[in-house]
């Protein structure tokens, strides 16, 4: 090997460094890009949801003065529960925005007056009067809640830039600008949204129902597949025989977890519903879909658990002259409790963002009514969210993404709860 | 008595038969000479006489649950006059159900008398089964916890006993898996053949015209019954690419940047933020994709001078994409992660720049996790339902253009599902012959990725 061609090889080198370098800075760019893009879809879809939804939390309210008098509510006896129940409460709504706004004649325009506050308000007249029967025959100054068109447009003029008006014509404008003018007009906090169930009125709409849905659902899930999954992974590490048997289970526990959640809605439609006679749209069999949907990510956590308790203290525990039950109930499931109770909040959190397999079972049937237990007609958080943006009122895309910020806050709670759990309680041998 | 209340009187008996257990156990034990004559601790006699009281009757009260519906029918059905009963099978059923639904919703008073009838036989019938229940249960709960409490002796090996039924009880749990497993493909596979003898298998797999409605008049436009499953397949395939196509580069290059460049401080801030994407619902990225994405692609479309639809492909496929991105990383992570230092040192050593290494060493050593997890990404993608359901169409197009409207096999399985269902209809039964398809490709999917995984993996330790 002479010298000028190792000065070649040399130069060689050095001719393509610098293309060498080049590459490597792209390909280096290249990775911050691809992270830089997933992380922008992130904020980009947080902040496309909160802008959304956060004026969901605030409704718009009119005041008005309402006549309570017994003749227009149709109230002859005022002692008679019955006649306060069916008591013509939304006349006296309508008297009262007639009187506030006197110059409004013709059938249409008194129609369109009287869409200014929500259909529901004769509700909250009728609780004001069985609160307090003395308030009969005398005015009352009340807020009653907007209708959501004019929410909708009272929210949107108080944004800067462009006001949406939607069904809101000029005349109706005029009415809330002269409501506004005269602070007859108040946001507050949104409390109806907490507190009711479903209504096809935005205005009236509400998750109650919908989060003691998931919450009954949950229940379920939690109480069937907790012990169900522990007992399994306890089997399969502690006791099952490496035999044909034992593969063909562990075989279809990773298969079932890699299965699409939609089969598992065929499942409970063939089998709960079908077969066992089981009435839809119950958190009680949406729950046990869920369970066998979440048995897998259990049973695979709690094995890993189960696997990180060392031997020494079970030969200890065996060594002294505990059985092998014993030594599994007192020794090995507590020190794996951490592990196992965070796999499981993992897995209740994946099931309770769970839509397809509910949507099978019937849980996405209109219901008004807020569930008392799990044997009765609901849907759930992810479901009513499904529904609402099918919508088309416009009032209820705010309230769908309200929602999925309240939907989204719950599984943050949950996944940092297992976090918290497994630095706090997780220990290392 | 309802089900829960007995539930809670069976837990009492069996809190009851463990502290009669137990007394025994004692008792004989003292004239025996101490706890020490015991074979086994008192509690385990404790345990022991209460498997026997509770387990015999939890069998009896599931079975009893599972079974007295379709007993109360055929008792139904026999009560009812003979011209109903002669009536053929599907107009006898939905008799039978019109007089279940007045009977659960109290309203008959105005029925047809035998129907009057019905309802009074059938609340007779249930009311009867209730007590029934509740009596045979506890009889059985104590019948069989007497029986357990006599045989108590302090010779008896309680302990092992005890311990037996306790394995037998952990396995029957890890059962469960292969019991889902055969249920889901019993229930689609029963309901398909049901299908597939109505419409011909070839006509489902290899027609390319979808339109489910069946028409009700034989003059009816529209409902002409096609149920040729490819335009779904395609659109399913289409869709899934789309969602390939983002989250393979992006999910790959995420993760080597994360366990081959970024710093500790870097990772450990960055994977957690990404793994967000994972956990967020898949119904939130399906309302992002329909009323944030959708309109965004389509009124870029417009500016440039394309058509898009508001229900394309491409917003639908573009969001499930984002979603798969995580999935992706963090299983090429941890791929990439395990193959071994001396691998790059040797590499590096040589005098290549580290995306050379990486490029030419780290990623073919890495190729068939990587391979696998895309894999497992794919089956992931044709199974997701809630993002298509929300933003992709219903109108099933035969096009590879993304910017079209298509349908997938799982929004149709749940448009055809949702709502009431008749199991005797094509239109009922076609979702479960496309939920055995989806079955079959993510099970082949997943089937592959564990083969390539383990057929192709180096051994390096």
């Amino acid at each position: 090997m002479n010298s000028t061609e190792k000065m070649n090889t040399i130069d060689l080198v050095n001719k393509n460094l610098a293309k060498r370098y080049r590459a490597e800075k792209r390909f280096k760019a290249y990775g911050i890009a691809s992270i830089g893009f997933g992380l922008i879809c992130l904020v980009f879809l947080f902040t496309d949801i909160i802008g959304k939804g956060y004026t969901a939390f605030v409704q718009s309210y009119i005041q008005l003065e309402v006549n309570l008098d017994a003749d227009t509510l149709d109230i002859s006896d005022p002692n008679d529960p019955n006649q306060i129940a069916g008591a013509n409460y939304i006349g006296v709504v309508k008297k009262a925005l007639r009187e506030r706004f006197p110059d409004v004649s013709g059938r249409r325009d008194k129609r369109k007056l009287y869409r200014l506050v929500s259909n529901g308000s004769g509700f909250d007249l009728r609780k004001m009067l069985e609160a307090d029967p003395s308030i009969l025959n005398t005015k009352q100054t009340v807020w009653l809640i907007a209708d959501d068109d004019i929410d909708t447009y009272i929210k949107s003029a108080a944004k800067d830039g462009k006001v949406f008006t939607g069904r809101v014509d000029e005349q109706a404008q005029g009415w809330v600008k002269s409501l506004m003018d005269n602070d007859e007009v108040e946001t507050r906090f949104n409390t109806v949204f907490f507190t009711n169930g479903d209504s096809r009125e935005p205005e009236q709409a509400g998750i109650r129902g919908a989060i003691m849905g998931s919450l009954f659902t949950m229940f379920v899930t939690l109480i069937l597949s907790f012990p169900i999954g522990v007992a399994a992974a306890v089997y399969l590490e502690e006791y099952a025989p490496k035999n044909k048997w034992t593969d063909l289970i562990e075989v279809n526990i990773n298969n079932l977890a890699a299965v699409p959640s939609i089969i598992f809605g065929l499942l409970g439609v063939a089998i709960f519903i079908g077969m066992f006679g089981m009435q839809r749209s119950l958190p009680l069999v949406g729950g046990m879909v869920l369970t066998l949907m979440t048995l897998p990510t259990i049973i695979i956590s709690s094995r890993a658990a189960i696997k990180a308790v060392p031997p020494s203290i079970r030969e200890a525990a065996l060594g002294i002259g505990a059985s092998k039950m014993q030594m599994i109930l007192h020794h090995v499931l507590p020190l794996a409790m951490p592990g196992m109770l965070t796999g499981a909040i993992i897995g209740l959190a994946q099931a309770l963002g769970e839509t397809a397999p509910l949507l099978m079972i019937g849980m996405v049937a209109f219901i008004v009514d807020i569930p008392g237990g799990v044997a009765d007609p609901a849907t759930v958080l992810p479901v009513q969210i499904f529904l609402w943006s099918d919508s088309p009122e416009r009032a209820f895309v705010e309230r769908t993404s309200a929602a999925i910020m309240v939907l989204l806050g719950f599984l943050i709670i949950m996944n940092a709860l297992a976090v918290w759990l497994r630095k706090r309680l997780e220990r290392r041998w | 008595m309802d089900t829960s209340t007995l539930f809670a009187f069976l837990a009492l008996l069996m809190a009851g038969a463990f502290m009669l257990g137990r007394g025994r156990s004692l008792a004989q034990a003292s004239n025996a000479g101490g706890v020490r004559a015991l074979n086994s601790l008192p509690s385990y006699y404790g345990m022991l006489t209460l498997l026997w009281c509770g387990i015999p009757s939890l069998a009896v009260l599931g079975a009893w649950i599972i079974f007295d519906d379709l007993i109360i029918h055929q008792l139904l059905i026999q009560s009812l006059p003979q011209e109903i009963r002669n009536l053929d099978p599907t107009e006898l059923s939905l008799r039978i159900n019109t007089i279940e639904n007045m009977a659960a919703s109290g309203m008959g008073a105005n029925a047809e008398p035998y129907i009057q009838n019905a309802i009074v036989t059938l609340e007779r019938l249930q009311k009867t089964s209730g007590y029934a229940l509740t009596g045979v249960a506890l009889l059985v709960a104590v019948m069989t916890g007497l029986w357990g409490w006599t045989r108590i002796q302090p010779q008896l090996k309680a302990r092992n006993q005890v311990e037996n039924a306790f394995k037998i009880i952990l396995l029957s749990c890890s059962c469960l898996a292969i019991l889902t497993t055969v249920g889901i493909v019993l229930s689609v596979l029963f309901e398909s053949i049901r299908f597939f003898s109505m419409i011909p298998i070839t006509d489902f797999v290899f027609g390319s015209e979808w339109s489910p409605q069946m028409a009700i008049r034989a003059d009816q436009v529209g409902g002409s019954g096609a149920f040729g499953a490819i335009p779904l397949f395609v659109g399913t395939m289409l869709i899934s690419l789309i969602a390939m196509i983002v989250a393979v580069p992006a999910g790959l290059m995420a993760a080597i940047y994360l366990s081959e460049y970024a710093s500790t401080r870097v990772r450990s801030l960055v994977k957690p933020a990404l793994e967000i994407l994972a956990g967020i619902p898949t119904v939130v990225y399906g309302f992002f994709a329909a009323l944030t994405v959708a309109p965004m692609i389509r009124d870029t479309g417009g500016i440039i001078g394309l058509s898009v639809s508001s229900e394309s492909a491409l917003a639908a496929g573009l969001v499930m994409g984002i979603m798969i991105i995580p999935f992706v990383s963090s299983l090429s992570d941890d791929v990439i992660n395990a193959v071994p230092q001396s691998l790059r040192d040797g590499s590096l050593g040589l005098g290549s720049t580290q995306s050379e290494t990486i490029r030419q060493v780290v990623i073919p050593a890495a190729l068939p996790g990587i391979v696998g997890g895309i894999l497992l990404a794919v089956s992931r993608a044709i199974g997701e339902t809630m993002i298509v359901v929300m933003a992709a169409s219903l109108a099933a197009n035969l096009t590879a253009n993304p910017l079209e409207p298509v349908t997938t096999v799982t929004v149709q399985i749940v448009t055809l599902l949702v709502g009431d269902q008749e199991f005797d209809s094509p239109k009922t039964l076609a979702a479960f012959a496309l939920g055995l398809m989806l079955f079959i490709v993510t099970l082949g999917l997943n089937f592959l990725a564990l083969h390539v995984v383990k057929k192709y993996r180096e051994q390096y330790d």
